[in-house]
């Protein structure tokens, strides 16, 4: 249950751009979390709805945008097929993840007087 | 104020971020890393699940390396201090961080730990993670390298059920194997089969704490980790 953890840092980063900015709410948050993670996005929407309470973003929705696992060859940059084993087939050098362990805070859409 | 049509409305201001959420954490890693660096201290991040056998490896790691390297190690443990107290007693400089609830370390309880101990003539540092497939793997530590202990009565799925676990392991130390002649349905190639579909670099020892086969080679390992430190740079997307 990291997750709640994960809305703590959120919130506080968010507190922090909305003081500086003079912001009165928070009416929007976008994050970006890979399938690769080790984020649930379910238990992250949860914690969020739990803790905003009493915060800058107690009315503020979040909109989550998953990414998925990109595993690609380094060499050739052919992409590796979900499931396979994670290695280049035809050039024989280890996958490098290129998308998919994001947790990334992308924008804030605050109210500003 | 919205000054575009003189409604009075306040504005909504889009503001990009493009920042890590734990941005916060890493930073504290950051601190962290540069400390054990400094000092040439080997952290080692040992994650796992509860009854991995983490604290075993611990204990005979400790035996077999007495009077030739300082072993210390900080025991993440959710209420008690029996972990610390078996490292202590194997002759490690051990303390526990008693997370409550909390299941995994990050490095602020890390740092809050080292004031708690006396570290710094140590070669090895091991931080003990809670025993937890899912959590600990998101927080860097500041640690050198993360090993993951997976032992073999957990059957050979696991890398595929915790994906995220194995993909930031550095190393797999297969454990207990001195039972494997008693589960006749695990086979270590079909673990390693595992590993290879989650882990770009599938590395793993068989080892038993018990018996002491395959010790001697994840003690070697260690040694290279502290000859090629620094050996692992700690890299997010994008």
């Amino acid at each position: 249950m990291h997750e709640y953890s994960i809305v703590g840092a959120l919130l506080a980063r968010v507190d922090a751009e909305a003081r500086a900015r003079g912001a009165t709410a928070v009416h929007r948050l976008t994050v970006r979390i890979g399938e690769l993670a080790g984020v649930e996005i379910d238990l992250l929407t949860t914690a969020f709805a739990t803790f905003r309470d009493r915060t800058v973003c107690a009315h503020a929705d979040l909109n989550v945008m998953p990414v998925a696992a990109v595993w690609t060859c380094p060499v050739c940059s052919g992409e590796i097929e979900r499931g396979s084993v994670l290695r280049c087939a035809a050039c024989g050098v280890p996958a490098r993840l290129t998308q998919g362990d994001e947790i990334l805070l992308d924008r804030i859409e605050m109210e500003v007087p | 104020m919205c000054d575009s049509c003189g409604c009075g409305d306040p504005e909504v201001v889009p503001v990009d971020v493009h920042d890590r959420i734990l941005a916060g954490n890493d930073r504290a890693a950051a601190h962290n890393r540069e400390h054990f660096r400094d000092r040439h201290v080997v952290a080692i991040n040992l994650m796992g699940s509860p009854g991995a056998g983490k604290t075993a490896v611990l204990e005979t790691t400790a035996r077999m390396m007495a009077g030739r390297q300082q072993l210390g190690a900080l025991a993440g443990d959710l209420a008690t201090d029996h972990d610390a107290d078996r490292l202590r007693q194997a002759g490690i400089t051990a303390k526990s961080i008693t997370t409550g609830s909390a299941c995994h370390l990050d490095a602020a309880m890390v740092h809050r730990g080292l004031h708690d101990l006396p570290w710094h003539d140590v070669d090895y540092l091991f931080i003990e993670n809670v025993g937890n497939l899912v959590c600990p793997a998101v927080y860097d530590l500041g640690q050198e390298a993360n090993v993951v202990a997976l032992s073999v009565t957990e059957g050979v799925d696991k890398p595929l059920k915790y994906p995220v676990m194995f993909l930031k392991a550095d190393l797999v130390l297969i454990t207990k194997i001195d039972l494997l002649p008693h589960l006749p349905q695990i086979r270590v190639e079909a673990i390693a089969d595992a590993l290879a579909h989650v882990m770009p670099r599938p590395h793993y020892i068989c080892v038993s704490a018990n018996t002491g086969e395959g010790m001697e080679q994840w003690l070697a390992w260690l040694e290279q980790v502290r000859v090629r430190q620094p050996c692992r740079e700690v890299t997010h997307h994008p």
